[in-house]
C-alpha cells in the first residue's frame, strides 16, 4: 500500500515539532511533502501548488502553531480544505419545469460513458421515472449493442437508428429523434450516450457541440475515469470550453486510485462532481460526497489519526501494558474506566468518533454529548470490583442493581455490556495490528471492526 | 471514422507517415514539456535550485510520477555537483540521457515485430487490463498487423462479461479478416481460451490473441479468474500464453504502476501496450512504468483506425519526444 498522506504530514510535522516550533522555514518542507503526496494521488501540479499555498497560510496561523498537536491540526486543515475545494454539498441533476429532462453524456474513450448511462437510467427508473436511452455512439464497434444489452437488463427502452445492420452515421440526428421520441412516448428523461472522443479531435468535438445545440440538454455530464493523471485538467478544460458542461461523473472509483483528478477538475473548471460510479453492476452508482473523496485523496481512514491521538495520550509503558491486556483477553471494566479518563483528555467525543471511517458522516448531524461518558462511568462505578474485573458474572439481577445504582435503565446496562464485548473483540484485532508496528492494514482492521454496525447505533460505541 | 480508408501494405520499417503520426501524437507533449524546459533554462548557464524545481514540475506534469522524477532529479543534481557547471545545452543532453537510460537500460530488448520468426507456433498472446483502456481495439489492430505480415491469426473472445464485447471483437475480426472463436455472453472465459487454443492447433494458426474482460486490479476474485484463464491455456499448449500484454491507457496517472504490479502478480505480464497516445501531453507514464516496473512497452496506440498501432521503439520514442529541441 501507499504511504498515506496523513502519515506523511504527521511525519513531516514531527520533524518540525522536534525543532521547538513551526516557522516559515520548516513549514516549507512540510508543504513540499504534502505537495508530493498530492501529486502521488494524481492531483494536478498547479492545483497541488495552489492548494499547499492555501494550507500554508492557514497553518502558520496561531491555531496550529500553538496547538498541542500541530500534526493533527495540520492534517485536519488539509482535510477540511480538500473537502471545501471538492465542493460542500451534493448537487443534483438540472431538471426543467416540463419534461422530458434531456441529459447529454460526453467524455474520452473508455471513461465509462455507456455503463454510466445505463446506471443513470436505472437511478431514474428507481425513482419511478420513465427514462429513454439514446444510442448516439455510432462509431465504436458494437457500442449500440452494448447500450441495448445494458438497457434490457433494467428494462429501459433505447432509441437507435440502424441501416443495413450498421448504426446510422449521424449522431446529431439520433439524439434529436430520441428527444422527439421521448415526447411522443411520454418518457420524462432522455439520456444521450455519445461516442468517446479526444478533446483534440476537432471534428468529433464539433459533433458533440452540434448535438448540444440541436437538443439543448438541461444537463451535460462530463464522464472522467478517476484513474486519470495530470492530463485530466487539459481534457476537462477543453471539454468545458467546448461544451460548458454542468457536472462531472467520476468512474471506476472502486479501484485503489486516489482520484486526485477529481480535485484537479473541480478546481480548474469549477463544476460540481455529481455522481461517482463504483463498479460494473448497474446499481453501483452513488451521489458524490466531497468528504469521502478528500479522505480518499489523503489516503486514510481517519482512523490513522484516531490511533495516533490515542498513542499520544498513552505513554509507551502504559500502552504496552494495555496491549498485553488486550491481547490476553483480560481487558476489563477497571481498565476501561481508566482508559475513559484518558480518552476524555484526548478531545471531544464527536471529533474522535468522526475520525473513524464510516462513522464520521453519521455523527456529523448527530448531537453527541460530550458528557456521554458520564452515564457509562456511572454504570461502571455502580459495579462491584468483582463485576468490573470479570464482567461475565453480571447476571440479570446484578444488571438491575447496576441500573438502579447509576440511574440508568436496564437496557442501557445491557447495551453497555454488549458493546463492551464487541469493543474487546475490536481491540484485540487492533492490538494485534499495532503490535506489528506502525504499518497497519486499515482495510483489515475495518473488516474486523465491522464499522457499519457500530455506526448504526445512535449512541457512542462504548 | 475512416476505418477503411487506411488499408495499405505494411513494411517492417515504420513508414514516414507512421513516424509523422507518432510525432504528431507527441507534438503536444513536446511543446509543453520541452517548451517549458527551454523557457526555464534559456539564458541560464548553470543549474540552480529553481531550475531543478522547474524540472520537477515539467516531469511531474507529464505523469512521470514523483518517485521517478525525484530519481531523475537526483541524478541530474549529482551530475551538476560533480561537474560544477552545466549549461543549457548540457542540461538538455543530460536529461535526455537520463530518461533514455531509464527506458532503455533497465528493460531487455524484446522485439514485437510482426514479421519476426515466432519461437512457438501457435504464438499465444493474452491481453489483459482494467476497464476501458482499449484491449479489444488493440487486439483488432494487432491482429490486422499480423495478418498484413502474412500470418494466420485466430482471436479468442474471452471477454464474456461486458455487454457486446464479443460483438465488438467480431467487428474487428471482420475488419482484420481473421477468424474468431467465441461462446455466448456470460460463458466461462477459461473455456473460451481453451477452445480457442484447441482450434488454433487444429487450424494450424500461427498467432492467437486472447481477449479478456476488463477488470480493476483491486478485484481479487476477478484477478484469480484471470490467473485461471492463463493456467487453462497451458493445458492445451504447455508454455502458452507466450506473451501476456497489459494494456495501459496513456492518460492514466500513477495508478498505472499499481495496475502493472498487480496484473504481473496474477498473470506475469511480459509486455505493455500503451493506448490513446494521440491525446494531449503525456507519455511520461511510460517512463514511470518502465522505471518502477521492469516490463517493456511493446506497442503504442495512436488513434482509432485499424492501422493506428505501432511497435514501440524506445529510441524513436525518445527521439520523437525530444524532437528538434536538442
Amino acid at each position: 500500500m501507499f504511504e498515506s498522506l496523513s502519515d506523511k504530514i504527521e511525519g513531516a510535522i514531527k520533524n518540525v515539532t522536534g525543532q521547538g516550533r513551526i516557522n516559515e522555514l520548516n513549514i516549507a518542507a512540510t508543504m513540499r511533502e504534502i505537495r508530493r503526496a498530492l501529486l502521488d494521488a494524481d492531483v494536478n501540479y498547479q492545483v497541488a501548488r495552489d492548494f499547499t499555498d492555501q494550507v500554508k497560510e492557514k497553518a502558520t496561523g496561531d491555531e496550529v502553531l500553538n496547538s498541542v498537536t500541530p500534526g493533527q491540526q495540520l492534517v485536519k486543515i488539509v482535510h477540511d480544505e480538500l473537502t471545501e475545494l471538492l465542493g460542500g454539498e451534493h448537487v443534483g441533476i438540472n431538471e426543467p419545469d416540463y419534461p422530458p429532462t434531456v441529459i447529454l453524456v460526453a467524455g474520452l474513450q473508455g471513461s465509462g460513458k455507456t455503463t454510466f448511462c445505463a446506471k443513470l437510467a436505472r437511478h431514474f427508473r428507481r425513482q419511478g421515472r420513465a427514462p429513454l436511452l439514446a444510442a448516439a455512439d455510432v462509431y465504436r464497434p458494437a457500442a449500440v449493442n452494448q447500450l441495448q444489452k445494458l438497457a434490457s437488463e433494467i428494462d429501459v427502452p433505447v432509441y437507435a437508428r440502424m441501416e443495413n445492420g450498421e448504426p446510422l452515421q449521424d449522431a446529431v440526428r439520433v439524439a434529436k429523434e430520441a428527444v422527439e421520441e421521448a415526447r411522443t412516448k411520454a418518457r420524462d428523461v432522455v439520456i444521450i450516450d455519445t461516442a468517446g472522443r479526444m478533446h483534440v479531435d476537432e471534428r468529433m468535438m464539433q459533433e458533440v457541440t452540434d448535438i448540444r445545440d440541436t437538443v439543448e440538454p438541461h444537463e451535460i455530464l462530463f464522464v472522467v475515469d478517476s484513474m486519470t493523471g495530470q492530463d485530466a485538467v487539459n481534457t476537462a478544460k477543453e471539454f468545458n470550453e467546448q461544451l460548458n458542461f454542468d457536472g462531472v461523473v467520476l468512474t471506476k472509483l472502486d479501484g485503489d486510485t486516489r482520484g486526485g483528478a477529481a480535485l484537479s477538475i473541480r478546481s480548474v473548471v469549477n463544476k460540481p462532481i455529481k455522481f461517482a460510479s463504483t463498479g460494473e453492476t448497474l446499481d453501483a452508482l452513488t451521489e458524490f460526497y466531497p468528504e469521502r473523496m478528500s479522505q480518499r485523496i489523503l489516503g486514510m481512514g481517519d482512523i490513522v489519526t484516531f490511533v495516533e491521538k490515542a498513542q499520544e495520550e498513552f505513554d509507551e509503558k502504559k500502552a504496552e501494558k494495555l496491549r498485553q491486556k488486550m491481547q490476553s483477553d483480560d481487558f476489563n471494566f477497571e481498565d476501561f474506566y481508566q482508559q475513559l479518563q484518558r480518552i476524555k483528555k484526548m478531545g471531544s467525543m464527536k471529533d474522535l468518533l468522526g475520525m473513524i471511517p464510516g462513522i464520521g458522516k453519521k455523527v456529523r448531524n448527530l448531537d453527541v454529548d460530550d458528557d456521554a461518558f458520564k452515564h457509562i462511568e456511572a454504570m461502571i462505578l455502580s459495579m462491584t470490583i468483582e463485576e468490573r474485573l470479570n464482567p461475565s458474572v453480571i447476571d440479570g439481577s446484578r444488571r438491575r442493581r447496576i441500573a438502579k445504582g447509576s440511574g440508568a435503565r436496564v437496557r442501557d446496562v445491557n447495551q453497555l455490556l454488549k458493546q463492551f464485548k464487541e469493543m474487546k473483540k475490536m481491540m484485540k484485532s487492533m492490538s494485534k495490528l499495532m503490535g506489528k508496528g506502525r504499518k497497519m492494514d486499515i482495510q483489515q482492521m475495518l473488516n474486523n471492526m465491522d464499522v457499519g454496525k457500530m455506526g448504526g447505533s445512535a449512541k457512542p460505541p462504548f | 471514422m475512416g476505418f477503411f480508408d487506411r488499408f495499405k501494405p505494411r513494411t517492417n520499417e515504420p513508414s514516414p507517415e507512421e513516424k509523422e503520426k507518432l510525432e504528431e501524437g507527441l507534438e503536444k507533449t513536446r511543446t509543453s514539456f520541452f517548451g517549458k524546459l527551454d523557457r526555464m533554462v534559456r539564458g541560464k548557464d548553470e543549474v540552480d535550485d529553481l531550475v531543478l524545481d522547474q524540472l520537477e514540475e515539467v516531469l511531474v506534469t507529464s505523469d512521470v510520477g514523483v518517485k521517478t522524477t525525484l530519481d531523475i532529479i537526483d541524478r541530474v543534481e549529482a551530475r551538476v555537483a560533480r561537474d560544477q557547471f552545466v549549461s543549457t545545452k548540457e542540461l538538455n543532453q543530460l536529461i535526455r540521457e537520463e530518461i533514455t537510460h531509464l527506458m532503455l537500460d533497465e528493460v531487455p530488448e524484446m522485439p514485437a515485430d510482426f514479421e519476426a520468426d515466432l519461437p512457438h507456433t501457435p504464438h499465444v498472446v493474452m491481453v489483459v487490463g482494467v476497464n476501458g483502456v482499449g484491449k479489444t481495439t488493440s487486439i483488432g489492430k494487432i491482429a490486422y498487423r499480423y495478418k498484413q505480415a502474412g500470418r494466420s491469426v485466430l482471436l479468442g473472445a474471452g471477454d464474456t462479461f461486458r455487454a457486446a464485447a464479443i460483438e465488438q471483437l467480431e467487428i474487428w475480426a471482420n475488419r482484420a479478416d481473421v477468424d474468431l472463436i467465441k461462446q455466448s455472453h456470460g460463458s466461462d472465459p477459461a473455456a473460451v481460451a481453451f477452445d480457442t487454443l484447441a482450434a488454433a492447433k487444429s487450424r494450424e494458426a500461427e498467432v492467437v490473441l486472447i481477449d479478456t474482460a476488463g477488470r480493476l486490479h483491486t478485484r481479487r476474485g476477478l484477478m484469480d479468474e484471470l490467473s485461471k484463464v492463463k493456467r487453462v491455456m497451458s493445458k492445451q499448449i504447455p508454455d502458452a500464453p507466450h506473451e501476456v500484454l497489459l494494456v495501459l491507457d496513456a492518460s492514466t496517472g500513477q495508478n498505472a504502476i499499481r495496475q502493472a504490479e498487480v496484473f504481473t502478480e496474477a498473470v506475469d505480464v511480459t509486455g505493455l501496450v500503451l493506448t490513446k497516445l494521440d491525446g494531449t501531453a503525456k507519455g511520461g507514464i511510460v517512463i514511470g512504468v518502465s522505471n518502477e516496473f521492469k516490463v517493456p512497452v511493446k506497442y503504442i496506440g495512436v488513434g482509432e483506425g485499424i492501422d493506428d498501432l505501432q511497435i514501440f521503439d524506445r529510441r524513436a520514442f525518445v527521439e520523437a519526444l525530444f524532437g528538434d529541441q536538442f
